[in-house]
């Protein structure tokens, strides 16, 4: 039976790990590659690093990064952060990345979902969306949640899905950092679409993960901060998720 | 030597990877003297089946590959093309293994996204989630991450245990057959890898499948 992904995200800035509350408040908490293996051999699926670099200088480090993760890692990773054009796509493809995610730059200019699905597959695009609830709607947002958009979430998805996205992963930026769990009803809704849909932003306890993977119907869940202080070691995770009868791959 | 086919089909790059993480010395190249000349032979493949199939037939390689004599290993695509066809792009492939590949949903139609979330956004509908059991909601097509495979045959897979977990991403799979070694189940039964004589194929990758994966490339590296 096909396994309910625990996917690790990695914040990456100017080649180091970091994690911010809200995206603010930066903390470094380790080496990429280091930490990425140790995620892998305490058997989690599939790693996300994303570049939140802000330099030119910084993306460059970036992408030798991806290809030292690539030499050293044997699970699948997809790489995201800042990623406008079919050629920033091919480039770390090339450096090794499985997938890429495309956000910001996917909702001012749609037709690049288009472009990188019809050059690399759709299995090679996951089309990263952050909204907010405002009056009762889930308002798209970008920059890591700061601007709001005239995108509203289900519409955009399946836009997102029309246009050749393999993939999608959903944050809730009124629920990331808090640790007070998902929108379930939400990521049901989500779930109708024919791709996959990985659940972000909100993780606290074992039960907010079981929960987004069963009422949610989230094929995958990513979390960050719960994995890298340790809070929610992935083995016991995995242990309290098969134990709720959850298949995943132990 | 170990030959990797370099037939211009995208990134060989996770399979060169895995090799370098296996110790194993390898070369790639599309030449049909060195492909002869290796003892090992590996056929990657990612895309389109019936362009990668015309990739090969560009190199003469649809004549060499059947004629090797030495292991052969075609992993996803590169499996596909050993069968006898494709839907993909409806393709005639190498017909080494007895076997005809299909998609995995009769769904590839846009029109059903389009029918998805039919409401104008956020008005008159319940948000009362459907109560779903795991792994009970609908076939996701590309079949991607995680899934188990069992009723394992030949020394690929000598010391992983049935129901071990491999990593898939695939729209297409091989029905089974009398090559079927490893079987997989997703919407329907299907041939998680092949073998006929010194021919193997793996639809999972396992140069992605964490200790199982680097297993089954260590068995592959080591058959005699």
């Amino acid at each position: 039976m096909l396994a309910k992904r625990i996917i690790p995200c990695l914040d990456i800035r100017d080649g180091q790990t970091v994690k911010g509350i809200h995206f603010e408040g930066l903390r470094q908490v380790g080496d990429p590659v280091e930490l990425g293996a140790k995620y892998a051999a305490q058997g989690a699926d599939e790693l996300v690093y994303l570049d939140i670099s802000a330099s030119e200088e910084g993306r460059r480090t970036f992408t030798e990064l991806v290809t030292r993760i690539a030499a050293r890692i044997d699970i699948p990773f997809t790489v995201g952060g800042g990623i406008a054009s079919v050629e920033d796509a091919g480039r770390l493809l090339d450096a090794g990345a499985d997938k890429v995610t495309v956000n910001s730059a996917a909702v001012r200019n749609p037709a690049l979902i288009d472009a990188i699905a019809a050059k690399y597959g759709s299995q090679f695009v996951v089309a990263a969306i952050d909204a907010r609830q405002v009056d009762g709607r889930w308002v798209v947002t970008t920059h890591g949640g700061k601007r709001p958009t005239d995108r509203e979430l289900f519409t955009w998805a399946r836009e997102t899905v029309e246009r050749g996205a393999g993939e999608i992963l959903f944050t809730s930026m009124d629920h990331d950092g808090t640790k007070n769990g998902y929108p379930c009803e939400t990521f049901a809704r989500l779930a109708e679409l024919p791709v996959p849909i990985i659940a972000s932003g909100g993780a606290g306890t074992v039960d907010h993960i079981a929960e987004v993977l069963t009422r949610g119907q989230a094929d995958a869940a990513l979390a960050a901060s719960i994995f890298h202080y340790d809070e929610i070691p992935i083995p016991v995770l995995k242990r309290a998720l098969n134990q709720r009868g959850i298949p995943v791959r132990l | 030597m170990i030959a990797v086919v370099d037939y211009d089909t995208g990134n060989l790059r996770s399979v060169a990877d895995a090799l370098r993480r296996a110790g194993a010395e390898f070369t790639l190249t599309a030449a049909p003297a060195l492909l002869r000349a290796a003892d090992r032979v590996i056929l990657p493949g990612v895309g389109e089946a019936s362009s990668a199939m015309a990739k090969l037939r560009e190199r003469g390689l649809d004549r060499v590959i059947p004629t090797l004599t030495c292991p052969v290993l075609g992993i996803c695509i590169g499996m596909q093309l050993m069968c006898l066809s494709s839907e993909e792009g409806d393709a005639a492939c190498l017909g080494i293994f007895p076997t005809r590949v299909r998609r995995l949903s009769a769904d590839p139609d846009s029109a059903s996204v389009h029918a998805v979330f039919p409401e104008s956004p956020g008005a008159g509908r319940s948000t009362d989630a459907p109560e779903c059991l795991p792994g009970n909601s609908r076939l996701k097509v590309p079949h991607v991450g995680w899934d188990t495979i069992s009723a394992l045959r030949t020394p690929l897979f000598a010391g992983l245990p049935e129901e071990s977990y491999v990593y898939y991403v695939h729209s297409y799979a091989a029905d089974p057959c009398a090559s079927t070694i490893a079987a997989t189940e997703y919407g329907r039964r299907f041939s998680a890898a092949l073998a006929r004589d010194n021919f193997y194929g793996t639809q999972f990758h396992p140069e992605k499948s964490g200790a199982a994966g680097a297993r089954i490339i260590q068995n592959f590296l080591t058959l005699r």
